[in-house]
């Protein structure tokens, strides 16, 4: 090839090189961008309401479209509350599976089970709300919900949670459909992170005559527990935004009750339901703040999963 | 001695048992989900269902109209998600050593990618559906494609750090300028990873429902115009379970079944395919 | 290989003693007919090249081979008289009384005491002021305690490599065990970490019967008074140290140590 037919294709080259590189480079500052254009967009089409009620709209409960009064104090309490009893079911729940998964389960059965615990979590949120509806609340009004408000609703302190009357949509039925939904999250997090405790740790424990409990729970979990930790606060962040599952079975009443058996509403199924019907721009601007918020409520949260998530890999790459 | 040892045997057996119980408990609400599905679903899903428009209350119909609506705008979404992903994945596995874009972008690519999806069917709402003043087609699929974006570029990523280095450095000594390593070689011993991902990612999308509430919308008609609201599967079906009418609840039944059939295939087609690619390796 | 081709030591007091042991993974034979017995509160290392079935062997004397599935062994393996490889014997109690340490430190994820009190508490109730004493007990005998006394409460993890080693071997003598299994316990240690371990491995045999694998043929010939030769799943040669590597009976044992393979 002549000498300068290749120092052109060398320019080309380097001409290439650079336009892929910026094109790739804008590609993934768009990620930026569009975070904060989320971020922008809901903070200007929350400004009526800010303006409006300012801080007292988190403390509020009202919610009056009528006479324009609005406070997200209701959903917010919801959202909070079906998550934490989603936890608090799916928490103990996932454990179990992942140590089912990663000590019991036989070698041959291992991949079919994991692969079935993630079909779980690929069911759209849509079929877990129909079936919360359709199959699920009928049966807990009828079967569980007399039981609780007759065993659990006469008792002090924790009695007025669970009194009321058995409608089967409420609260508690949305924390169980939520904790359904976030059990194979959790599980395969930490089913993921267990995987990666060194075998020798493990051995080291069985060879001091540990059971396979407590090198579970004494030396594994230990182990993980960061890596466990951002794994659950991961399924928090899919409870707290879950929307569909939570709106055909939480009843979509803005009434704050003590019980857990009566209907109450949360951030995603408010917007679900009112943001086509609302009208009036404070109205719309209500519902916007409250995404506004629950954006900021999953973003804090799912931050600290990822910033855990990476502790624990950071540590793995200095041990090994 | 032998009483201590004798309660952590016990201790031992009850957690284990305990563990089996947890895992008989997921797999419980699987089947349990899955057979309501086939029980409603499967004596609703007649031809008609694919031949008919989506009917009002207390007359017969189909889906046709809401399978079409979906199917569009999940092509749109992926058409428009996936490129974008790849090049923003591509520049984090090869190009993001240094420099601060890269951590960040793959922080917040990392949440945005479990980020509440009614926050962004809100923001396709006040970005584009409030300055044309209607919903439409077009705005459903933007929506959709702002949540292929974040797990296109993880799995483009996930899957560009399993290229051995080895494989760079053989196509960078004989000359080859970057793009065309990346393009050429380093992309496509990823493909088959990036495939899975782009399957995942329609999966995921194909079930979504919160985001169409605000942008798609819902249209009882047959519209092959994007710029119009459009019928889609998941918001039929929650207008329709959510509705009094059972003629609407069976057409929900048959949806639900049609969506969760279509996404379990797909998670299973994703993950033979991965396999198969990581076994011949 | 056959009983009679192996210069086998007069082992006055065995504590393990082994019959026709064979080894499987899946239907891999990784031990053929294994015979030889370990003398108390002696040490006896196990050499030979990469693959040779040593830490297998090691790995039947407290039955770790069984966390895994298609692994199995057959024969005997008598321990104090008792088949150890029997289905009865209960595994955490021969766990128990049998020590191991690993080719790597395994420090768990806890401070430095309750590292070394695991073990105890998994099989002895103490109270506050006997687990103190028996923690520092341990951190002496592993030669640990003057420089970790002042940071019990620290994490295990922080320790230097060798330091974290002897830790792990704190650890497996606080449950005062009978037999202490070394694997290849310096493989991942400098030279002057390891001659520390080696040092301390000639002062814990007064207490304990020690089983080290090791790469390392000086290695074995400094620290053990007897020595087995190993080779793909044989054993070719077992011995006093001192004649196995000044007058190997056989050939491939010869050409082992003098390098001429392996």
């Amino acid at each position: 090839m002549p000498m300068f037919l290749r120092e052109a294709s060398l320019k080309r080259h380097t001409v290439l090189d650079l336009l892929f590189r910026n094109l790739t480079r804008v590609s993934a500052f768009g990620v930026l961008v569009l975070l904060a254009a989320i971020i922008g967009s809901l903070v200007v089409g929350s400004m009526p309401t800010i303006h409006a009620f300012g801080f007292g709209f988190l403390t509020s409960s009202d919610w009056d479209p009528v006479n324009d009064q609005f406070g997200a104090l209701i959903p917010i309490v919801g959202t909070l509350v079906t998550s934490a009893i989603a936890l608090l079911i799916a928490i103990p729940v996932s454990f179990g599976i992942a140590i089912f998964l990663t000590e019991l389960s036989p070698r041959i059965l291992r991949r079919p089970l994991g692969v079935a615990i993630e079909l779980l979590a690929g069911i759209p949120s849509i079929i877990y709300g129909m079936w919360g509806l359709f199959v699920f609340a009928p049966l807990f009004a009828e079967h569980v919900e007399p039981w609780l408000s007759d065993h659990i609703g006469a008792m002090p302190y924790i009695g007025p949670f669970f009194s009321g009357p058995p409608m089967g949509i409420g609260m508690l039925a949305a924390g169980i459909i939520l904790a359904i939904m976030v059990i194979p999250f959790i599980a395969s997090v930490m089913r993921d992170v267990f995987e990666v405790v060194p075998t020798l740790l493990k051995e080291s424990a069985y060879g001091l005559g540990a059971t396979t409990w407590e090198v579970m729970w004494k030396v594994v979990l230990p182990y993980t527990k960061v890596g466990v930790a951002g794994g659950i606060m991961l399924g928090l962040g899919r409870a707290l935004g879950e929307t569909m599952a939570v709106t055909f079975v939480i009843g979509n009443a803005h009434e704050l009750s003590k019980s857990l058996l009566m209907p109450g509403n949360s951030i995603a199924s408010a917007l679900a339901n009112e943001f086509t019907e609302a009208y009036g721009e404070l109205y719309t601007s209500a519902l916007i703040e409250l995404g506004l918020i629950l954006f900021f409520i999953t973003f804090v949260v799912l931050s600290l999963a990822r910033y855990m998530l990476f502790k624990l890999g950071q540590r793995e790459g200095q041990v090994s | 001695m032998l009483s201590l040892y004798t309660r952590r045997r016990i201790i031992n057996a009850v957690g284990l048992a305990i563990s089996m119980l947890a895992m008989a408990f997921g797999l419980f609400w699987l089947c349990w989900i899955l057979w309501t599905l086939l029980e409603h679903g499967l004596p609703a899903l007649t031809p008609l269902v694919f031949a008919q428009m989506t009917p009002p209350p207390g007359s017969g119909g189909g889906l046709l109209n809401a399978i079409a609506g979906s199917l569009a705008m999940t092509l749109v979404g992926t058409l428009i998600g996936t490129p974008i992903g790849i090049l923003a994945g591509t520049y984090l596995a090869e190009f993001g050593q240094r420099g601060w874009l890269a951590p960040i972008t793959r922080f917040i690519n990392d949440v945005l990618l479990s980020a509440p999806s009614i926050v962004i069917g809100l923001f396709v709402y006040e970005i584009y559906v409030v300055h044309v003043k209607h919903f439409s087609g077009w705005a459903g699929a933007l929506a959709l494609s702002i949540i292929v974006i974040p797990i296109v570029i993880r799995t483009t990523e996930n899957m560009l750090r399993l290229v051995p280095t080895t494989l760079r450095e053989a196509a960078a000594a004989l000359g080859a300028p970057q793009w065309k390593i990346i393009n050429f070689v380093t992309l496509r011993a990823a493909r088959a990873g990036i495939i899975t991902g782009v399957m995942l990612a329609i999966a995921r999308i194909s079930g979504e429902t919160a985001p169409l509430l605000f942008t798609a919308l819902n249209n009882q008609f047959w519209s092959s115009n994007m710029d119009q609201p459009m019928a889609n599967l998941p918001v039929v079906i929650f207008q329709f379970a959510m509705s009094p009418y059972e003629d609407w609840q069976k057409l929900a039944w048959a949806g639900a079944l049609l969506i969760t059939l279509s996404v379990l295939t797909l998670n299973i087609l994703a993950r033979v395919l991965f396999q198969q690619k990581a076994a011949s390796h | 290989m056959t009983a009679e081709n192996i210069a086998n030591p007069k082992i006055t007091v065995p504590k393990i003693i082994v019959r026709d042991l064979n080894f499987y993974y899946g239907d891999y034979r990784a031990l053929k007919d294994i015979n030889l017995s370990i003398a108390e509160k002696m040490v006896t290392a196990f050499i030979g090249p990469s693959g040779c079935g040593k830490s297998t062997l090691l790995r039947t004397f407290n039955r770790m081979y069984q966390l895994y599935p298609k692994q199995k062994a057959t024969g005997e393996i008598l321990l104090d008289g008792a088949n150890i490889l029997d289905k009865k014997q209960d595994l955490n109690m021969l766990r128990a009384r049998i020590g191991m340490v690993f080719q790597k430190p395994t420090p768990f994820p806890m401070s430095i005491y309750d590292n070394i009190a695991f073990g105890v508490k998994l099989y002895e109730s103490l109270s506050k002021n006997d687990m103190d004493e028996r923690v520092e007990w341990a951190l002496r005998k592993a030669a640990l305690w003057t420089e970790a006394k002042d940071k019990l409460k620290q994490s295990g993890t922080g320790l230097s490599g060798g330091q974290q080693q002897r830790l792990c071997i704190a650890r497996a003598i606080a449950v005062k065990p009978q037999v202490l299994l070394l694997d290849e316990p310096t493989s991942a240690l400098d030279p002057i970490s390891t001659a520390h371990i080696e040092k301390l491995i000639d002062e814990l045999k007064e207490d304990f019967t020690i089983v080290i694998v090791t790469h390392n043929m000086q290695q074995a010939a400094r620290v053990s008074d007897y020595t087995a030769y190993m080779y793909l799943g044989d054993l070719i040669e077992f011995g006093d140290t001192s004649t196995v590597f000044t007058n190997p009976k056989r050939k491939e044992t010869e050409d082992y140590i003098t390098g001429r393979f392996g």
